[in-house]
């Protein structure tokens, strides 16, 4: 499977990165020779092989139901939280206003 | 930096670790002639940020904790080198991207806590390939990391330290620290140790915990620490590693202890060869230091082995559609809403202020990456692109599983050549990508590797030999690593230029 | 119940319904984070590190939330996955800051299950069975607030994060009763069960309505999927409104496009949500930073035992090992609150007569069904708030019981009960309310009432038997209500004859 621009601008869309045309441009081999790469892949055997889940085994460690014991996982920091804030407003988040 | 045998900086983890407790300096000694290496290496372009105050404040705490004859820690009075990829609390992180710039975190990594707990100081943030995304330490927002290693032909190339921690391998061969953290993905430890001359150990898969580093390949993504030798990292690596409960993958098993079980005695074990590792055109220099390696091994007493693994030649190709996968979904977090780079042009909305922001913060690897990440995840691709690579994946960590049965470890280069010059591969993303060809399974398999220097090139520049180990045999590679090191015998450093 | 059509100029259509119900998890914590899960906080209190995204900060899963999941997936008689898996579901949304939701896409945790509806009040016993495709764990989003500034949104993270259960039901429905009847059983159970506080106005609860038209008999039509809906009433509305939205655009030879949207309750209406058009690509993938989820065996059985008895077993019990009609069964088991008060009320009423609960059960039903429940809406309360405790009202009970009073005088006890907060003995006492039992003082009443009505008492000794009631009430007037009816009937049977 290879890639055309439109495809690109597509993906890049997607992934919320804007691209100038040019960079579209560019992009276009870039993507389908590593895509083209990786491709091979395609030729190995799979059959009843099933996909990596845990690479080493082990299975998911529950938490108990504790508010606030660890100041690293907890609330109640909302300084913390938003200290690095581009636009911190009354102890919110500012974005664009957004239309629903 | 003096040349003379008593300048602290020459040492070790262990011999500083040991000096202080001994009284023979104070921390505040070693912090202080560090903390002036590190300042006069400027044109190595190790560190994104230093912090001379945090390395003295460390290490007056040891020194008075000496003097009140408390016990000291496992790093006690070592300085060392952080990766830009652990948050430090208030100290900027940026990953190398200017996506972070000035981000403040208010939290510690995990890892970092635990060094500073065993009685460490940060000599300053260590620069990296961005997102940890390169070989070459090529793609920081923060310019590229010189190595100190140069050719013997008397050109002045600039060369890569390899990536993507490369400000910790650079820093350590170049004596700006004895020691650094470094992570590793596919390679990004090992390979940079490589290219510079110095130890790195990838340990086991959820060893050291991934809560705090800035994420780029959750499922592969392991800190581990980059020193001279072997015995430092093993004691740096039982500071670093232990279970935390904040990352659900971390394992729940005692640390070791490494440094007290390191041996050189191979008698008894078996290393494994693995053949599909010979590649067609491999360089003479990488074939021949592995040779030497094999009958290293052998003089220590172990028997070789033969070993095949046979799906070898899909782990890169499996590698870059797992991590871009991953990383094109860890980076989303990266949106100019909660911290770091805002790009909002005139009259924005929400989503075109992501797209602005994202084009802007992001660097073109980065942003390659994500794209790809984002094509193999993307509707009618998944199947065929990531659950493929994922099947592949398990074939990978089968062969090694029975490799295993025939071997304690495995003994291979760490990667296809030596350090090359900056912007050689640069323009080939490809290219670059098969520099991890040799790592990269380790990688994929959660298992544990090291890379230690084995000598010189023919162009006067380090190589390093890989052991892989079984799951939770750290001890297994250190102990294989320890032998290889005393019979390579290398003691080659860069000559000062910077 | 007759089968909903949609009558349109071309003939009559068959509306289906599927709904994908959120539910809030009950649980102190965050489903990865310690943050606090309350109500109503300040905004961004309530919010981690890891809600918030910081660079390097991972999830871990609460066990309450996936011990309350799989309980609920018992009581919808599912599947239990002992393997499962989360997956993120990848989109950029101002209130997502991970840029993923971590959700079950793959692997959900509890599968296929079944809920059975009433389809009518009045008899319990008319139902029809919902067939439940999965229920998956997964985060909650924050919230966008649009009115503060003239420029910008502003973003509360207190509800990024936290557990929701979304239960998505097979498009088993085929008319906005069916689908309310639905809501109503499952926040019932929910509730029961204690995995959610089906509070629909707190956003608790809220249905996404997948609803298509199609020629009775023929395939599923195209549908559409409007999101977010947070009252029953408005979940009926919105069938009712895009069923006939859709009929009308294919009658006049439009088509249905498969989309999302939004219920507007202020006209009743939906509209498309251009908004989320372009995030159907959501890449969903496992989570890397989970490994997958294992139950023990021990685990679920700590579920199952801590489940309570369910409303429909509950209501059979009522009717076949208490006595209780079909009706008073339905109306005592339809809130967990209203059976555990019942119950309440049951045991004390029993302990205070000497009795097993089935001897009292029918008499502690009728009074809290007829006699609390009305006299609790007169005063504008309910039984959460009511000033009488199980307890007070089987003293109350046992006073009628036992002859004290007279089930008329029972009632006016009651209210003063209400208004006063005082004992039932204690106000008896009190006003002097005690029932006569004495027979010399009814004789003589009796005989007083037979000699002012002779002519009466010929009648009815002439054959005419209606009577007997008028001399009851007669007696009973002279004793001002309290004489026992019982002895009153006996004395009036031996004296006249
Ligand atoms: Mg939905
Ligand atoms: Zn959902």
């Amino acid at each position: 499977m290879s890639v055309d621009k439109a495809t690109v601008a597509r993906i890049a869309s997607l992934a919320r990165i804007k691209v100038s045309d040019e960079e579209l441009e560019a992009m276009v081999p870039e993507l389908n020779q590593i895509l083209g790469w990786v491709e091979q892949l395609g030729e190995v055997d799979v059959t009843g092989i099933e996909p990596m889940t845990a690479v080493i085994p082990n299975t998911l460690r529950l938490r108990d139901d504790v508010v606030d014991a660890d100041p690293l996982t907890g609330g109640g920091r909302r300084d913390a939280v938003l200290a690095n804030a581009p636009a911190a407003e009354h102890g919110f988040f500012g974005v664009p206003k957004v239309i629903e | 930096m003096s040349d003379n045998a008593n300048d602290v900086t020459e040492l070790g983890v262990a011999a500083i670790r040991d000096g202080v407790a001994k009284g023979d300096f104070s921390a505040r000694e070693v912090a202080e002639a560090f903390n002036a290496n590190v300042a006069a290496a400027g044109e190595l372009n190790a560190f994104i940020v230093a912090t001379p105050d945090m390395a003295l404040e460390a290490a007056g705490r040891v020194d008075a904790d000496r003097a009140a004859g408390k016990a000291l820690g496992k790093m006690a009075g070592v300085p060392i080198g952080m990766k830009d990829l652990f948050a430090t609390n208030g100290v900027q992180t940026t990953a190398a991207s200017h996506i972070l710039e000035g981000f403040s975190p208010q939290y510690e990594s995990t890892v970092s806590q635990k060094l500073w707990d065993a009685g460490a100081g940060m000599l300053g943030k260590l620069n990296l390939d961005q997102f940890a995304m390169g070989s070459s330490n090529e793609t920081s927002y923060f310019g590229n990391v010189i190595s100190p290693w140069r050719r013997n032909d008397g050109g002045n190339a600039p060369l890569a330290p390899g990536g993507s921690s490369g400000g910790s391998s650079s820093a350590v061969a170049a004596r700006l620290c004895p020691a650094a953290t470094g992570t590793d993905t596919g390679g990004s430890i090992r390979q940079p140790a490589a290219f510079t001359g110095i130890t790195g150990i990838k340990p086991t898969y959820g060893r050291c915990s991934r809560w705090g580093i800035v994420a780029f390949a959750s499922s592969l993504d392991q800190a581990g620490p980059m020193a001279r030798d072997v015995r430092d990292c093993a004691i740096m690596l039982e500071a670093m590693a232990g279970f935390d409960p904040k990352d659900a993958t971390s394992l729940d098993m005692p640390v070791p202890e490494w440094e007290a079980g390191l041996t050189a005695d191979m008698k008894g074990k078996k290393v494994g060869i693995p053949r599909e590792y010979r590649m067609d055109g491999m360089d003479a220099d990488v074939a021949k230091s592995w040779e030497d390696g094999i009958a290293w091994l052998r003089d220590a007493g172990a028997e070789i082995v033969d070993i095949s693994l046979p799906h070898t030649k899909y782990a890169l190709p499996a590698y870059y559609i797992i991590a871009p996968a991953e990383a094109s979904s860890n980076l989303a977090r990266y949106d100019g809403v909660r911290y770091g780079l805002r790009d909002l042009p005139e009259g924005a909305g929400l989503q075109d202020m992501y797209a602005a922001t994202r084009a802007a913060g992001f660097g073109a690897e980065v942003k390659r990456r994500i794209l790809i990440g984002t094509y193999v995840l993307s509707a009618g691709f998944y199947d065929a692109y990531y659950t493929q690579a994922q099947k592949v994946r398990t074939l990978i960590s089968h062969d090694f599983k029975n490799a295993f049965t025939e071997c304690d470890v495995i003994l291979a280069p760490t990667t296809p050549s030596a350090s090359f010059a900056l912007g050689e591969k640069s323009g080939d993303p490809l290219e670059m990508y098969l520099n991890d060809v040799f790592s990269v399974p380790a990688s994929l398999a959660g298992l544990p590797a090291m890379s230690v220097p084995a000598g010189l090139n023919r162009e006067g520049l380090p190589l390093g030999l890989q052991i892989i180990g079984n799951a939770f045999d750290e001890q297994g590679v250190l102990n294989a690593g320890l032998a290889l090191e005393q019979r390579a015998g290398f003691t080659a450093k860069p000559e000062k230029w910077w | 119940m007759s089968e909903y059509r949609i009558q349109g100029a071309t003939g009559e259509w068959e509306v289906v319904i599927g709904l994908e119900v959120h539910a809030q998890v009950t649980s102190k914590a965050k489903l990865f984070s310690g943050a606090a899960t309350a109500f109503g906080a300040e905004p961004n209190s309530q919010v981690s590190l890891i809600d918030a995204a910081m660079p390097g900060m991972l999830p871990v899963p609460n066990r309450e939330c996936i011990r309350q999941a799989v309980r609920t997936g018992m009581a919808i008689d599912a599947e239990i996955n002992k393997w499962s898996r989360f997956d993120r579901k990848n989109y950029f949304y101002a209130d997502l800051p991970q840029g993923y939701q971590i959700s079950q896409l793959y692997h959900p945790l509890v599968g296929e299950g079944r809920l059975e509806i009433q389809l009518d009040d009045k008899d319990p016993e008319n139902t029809k069975t919902i067939g439940i495709e999965r229920i998956h764990v997964e985060q909650d989003a924050g919230k966008l607030m649009h009115d503060q500034h003239p420029t910008m949104s502003y973003v509360d993270l207190n509800r990024s994060g936290v557990a929701l259960m979304e239960i998505v039901s097979r498009p088993d429905m085929r008319s906005p009763a069916e689908a309310g009847a639905y809501v109503r059983k499952l926040r019932t159970i929910l509730r029961y069960v204690g995995s959610c506080d089906g509070n629909m106005e707190e956003g608790s609860m809220r249905a996404d309505v997948n609803v298509s038209v199609r020629r009775p008999g023929e395939p599923f039509g195209t549908r559409t999927e409007t999101k977010n809906v947070n009252s029953v009433r408005f979940v009926m509305a919105t069938i009712e409104h895009e069923a006939n939205r859709q009929v009308d655009l294919i009658e006049s030879g439009g088509k249905v496009v498969q989309e999302t949207r939004l219920f507007d309750p202020d006209t009743g209406t939906t509209r498309s949500m251009r908004s989320k058009e372009d995030a159907h690509d959501y890449r969903y993938f496992p989570d890397p930073d989970l490994l997958p989820l294992v139950l023990e065996d021990a685990f679920l059985d700590e579920c199952r035992a801590s489940l309570p008895e369910l409303p429909d077993a509950k209501r059979h019990r009522y009717e076949n090992g208490l006595g209780l009609s079909a009706y008073n069964a339905g109306i005592l088991t339809a809130e967990v609150e209203t059976a555990r008060w019942f119950e309440e009320l049951l045991v004390q009423t029993a302990k205070a007569q000497g009795k097993d609960d089935a001897d009292v059960a029918k008499q502690a039903a009728n009074w809290l069904t007829s006699e609390l429940f009305g006299a609790l809406n007169k005063v504008g309360k309910g039984l959460d708030d009511s000033p009488v405790s199980p307890a007070a009202g089987a003293e109350l009970l046992a006073l009628i019981g036992d002859g004290t009073i007279s089930g008329s005088i029972a009632k006016q006890v009651l209210e003063k009960m209400l208004e006063t907060g005082d004992g039932a003995a204690a106000i008896v006492e009190r006003e002097g309310l005690k029932q006569e039992s004495d027979t010399g003082a009814i004789e003589a009443a009796i005989d007083a009432v037979m000699a002012a009505n002779a002519d009466k008492v010929e009648e009815y000794r002439g054959g005419k038997d209606k009577l007997f009631g008028f001399f009851v009430g007669q007696t009973m007037k002279a004793m001002q209500g309290k004489a026992n009816p019982q002895v009153v009937n006996e004395l009036l049977k031996t004296k006249l004859g």
